[in-house]
């Protein structure tokens, strides 16, 4: 049994205040009103703002029309501006939220298809996932209530929620058939839902299979996870279009949903290794050996390069043909991204390409470490790039607000997934592959 | 110095495996076993030393990688900047994208293609080779250990005898 260290806990405690304090911060130091956004602005670009200041001095004959007109559009770039920092911390949270989450759900699709193809090597590793996996059902409902609250008007992330803005947007209200709160909401609970029972359920019968004396818990689980697995593929297409596409109603992107999938898919099977390394360091995994993980680095090398395919293929498609409607999700984040939108490619595809290609690296823990760490930053990275321009656009900025998010949900990422790992043996006991898998050499 | 050696033949690769293992114990130089199929681990037992074919490969990558982009470089840029369709020829990374299918493409055909190459040079193996094969039940189900005879040779023999061999023949090497 895995006893929960007490510096362990109280580092997840740590990070979880911390994390609540900078969230705070953040949402106390949003701007209110166009009157502090003018401040803002005045203290960020002395120069630029010097420049106009003089030109409308210079220039006396300015119409008065004009000059109300330039006044009007001085106000409606503060109020545009005012919306992206008031969105600031909101998105902050959003990302990390929806960060962890689907992390842990790509472990759990990760978990699924190992019981599906009834692989020999993994179930040694079945309870660290499970562990993982626990952090589904919280990171849900603090997700379900993040959506609810953006369904109330507390925030402006998704600008198709605004009647204001769909009865002015042609396109947008094209879509309200599709994109409309009570549809919306009701979509996010049955997936939530659907994930979250197979997770149950599946957890459940494998304790009981350990008590049992025949193997109809296994069969189970073998029925429930390739049920989980048609039923995931099609809401986490959907889902990918809901919480993240979305956030760009004007934009769409067929592989988006694959694109989505690969990027959480592989921070899953990352948070396994990281997780397996840090019991396996504490002794509490003998029975996984440096096959295991050698085997977890050969899928963070082969996902880590399929999430290449696909943020390649998605970004060259739109880059070539060069439509104005869709290339101007590429085009914000180019010029407004630059470094995270390409830092996002070196981090999730050069870095790990280089280091994890060679055999004898994926057996040394803490080459393996420092990989997973550059992994799981460069996918955070990447859900921010997918969020952020939709919602805070020019204004992004990775301070208090960011950071303190990722830390509040990392502290209680760690708080959950370790308090599971305590409540169950590490080891399945009849498991038909169990002995395989605790002989498994590569 | 003579040029005998000896051939312990088995018909199991269990056996083999063992035998190996007991020869290497005992300190006797193996030449070489042939066997009909891959042996997981013979290579293990025998001592051999990992093949070092996957670091040439990706050597070989690297060459396909500059090849696909000078091509790309010299052709579309340098040497006719014409514009196709709008396409900004202007610099190389201006119009990158358009070319990393080529620098992939590139990349895996020299690895590949270069790597199978050294495979069959450092093995010599081409068409119109003449088979080396001691005995030609090792294509089918017999393995064969080949070790060089020095000293004794019916301390040797009765050794191997002892290994489990179905069969041990001395045989006079040219």
């Amino acid at each position: 049994m895995y006893t929960f260290s007490s510096k362990l806990k109280t580092f997840s405690f740590i990070l979880m205040a911390v994390g609540l304090l900078g969230i705070g911060y953040g949402f106390l130091t949003a701007p209110k009103d166009i009157q502090e956004v003018e401040k803002i602005l005045a203290a960020d670009a002395h120069g630029s703002h010097h420049e106009a200041g003089s030109e409308s001095e210079g220039s006396h004959t300015v119409s008065a029309t004009a000059k109300i007109k330039a006044e009007a559009e001085h106000t409606e770039h503060l109020t545009h501006v005012l919306h992206q920092l008031q969105n600031k911390p909101w998105s902050a949270l959003y990302v990390a939220c929806i960060f962890f989450m689907l992390l842990s759900l790509g472990t759990l699709a990760f978990y699924a298809i190992q019981q599906v193809a009834q692989a020999g090597w993994s179930p040694v590793l079945f309870r660290v996932m499970q562990g993982i996996t626990a952090y589904l059902p919280v990171g849900s409902v603090i997700f379900f209530l993040f959506l609810v609250l953006c369904g109330l008007h507390f925030n402006h992330l998704f600008i198709w929620l605004d009647p204001e803005v769909v009865a002015h947007d042609k396109i947008i209200a094209n879509k309200s058939g599709y994109l409309n709160f009570p549809f919306w909401i009701v979509r996010a609970g049955v997936f939530l839902l659907g994930w979250n029972a197979y997770r149950y359920f599946s957890r459940k019968n494998c304790l009981a299979q350990d008590e049992s004396d025949d193997n109809s818990f296994y069969k189970k689980n073998f029925n429930i996870s390739a049920m989980f697995l048609v039923f995931f593929i099609v809401t986490e297409s959907i889902m990918s279009w809901d919480w993240i596409m979305s956030l760009d109603p004007h934009w769409s992107s067929t592989l988006f949903g694959w694109y989505v999938f690969a990027s959480f898919f592989v921070s899953g099977i990352t948070m396994i290794a990281m997780v397996t390394i840090y019991l396996k360091s504490k002794g509490y995994l003998e029975n996984v050996n440096s096959s295991h993980i050698h085997d977890l680095a050969k899928f963070m090398f082969g996902i880590s390069v399929f999430w290449t395919y696909l943020w390649f293929s998605q970004f060259m498609l739109i880059w070539y043909a060069n439509i104005p409607e869709e290339i101007t999700y590429f085009v914000m984040r180019i010029q407004v991204y630059n470094l995270p939108f390409f830092g996002a490619v070196v981090m999730n595809f050069l870095f790990p390409v280089l280091i994890l290609i060679n055999t004898d690296f994926k057996r040394i823990t803490w080459v393996l470490v420092m990989a997973g760490t550059v992994i799981l930053l460069g996918h955070y990275v990447d859900f921010f790039n997918m969020i952020m321009p939709g919602t805070v656009g020019g204004s992004w900025f990775i301070g208090v607000s960011e950071i303190a998010s990722v830390l509040f949900f990392l502290g209680l990422f760690i708080f959950v997934v370790f308090s599971t790992l305590t409540k169950a043996p590490l080891l399945p006991k009849r498991n038909p592959y169990i002995e395989e898998s605790k002989h498994f050499h590569y | 110095m003579s040029n005998k050696v000896i051939y312990a033949i088995y018909n199991d690769d269990d056996i083999l495996m063992d035998a190996v293992k007991k020869t290497r114990a005992a300190h006797h130089h193996i030449e070489e076993v042939f066997t009909p199929f891959p042996v997981h681990g013979l290579d293990k037992a025998m001592g051999l030393a990992p093949t070092r074919l996957a670091i040439c490969a990706f050597i070989y990558g690297l060459c396909g990688l500059s090849f696909g982009t000078w091509m790309m470089n010299y052709i579309m840029i340098q040497d006719w900047p014409q514009d196709i369709g709008g396409k900004p020829s202007f610099s190389y990374i201006d119009n990158m994208p358009a070319f990393v299918p080529i620098m992939f493409e590139e990349t895996v055909f020299f690895a590949a293609h270069l790597m199978v190459i050294t495979f069959y040079m450092r093995s010599r193996l081409w068409p119109f080779k003449e088979a080396e094969n001691p005995d030609v039940r090792t294509t089918d189900d017999h393995f064969l250990m080949e070790v060089a005879v020095n000293g004794n040779e019916e301390e040797l023999v009765s050794f191997f005898e002892g290994t489990g061999a179905v069969e041990v023949k001395v045989i006079e090497k040219h």
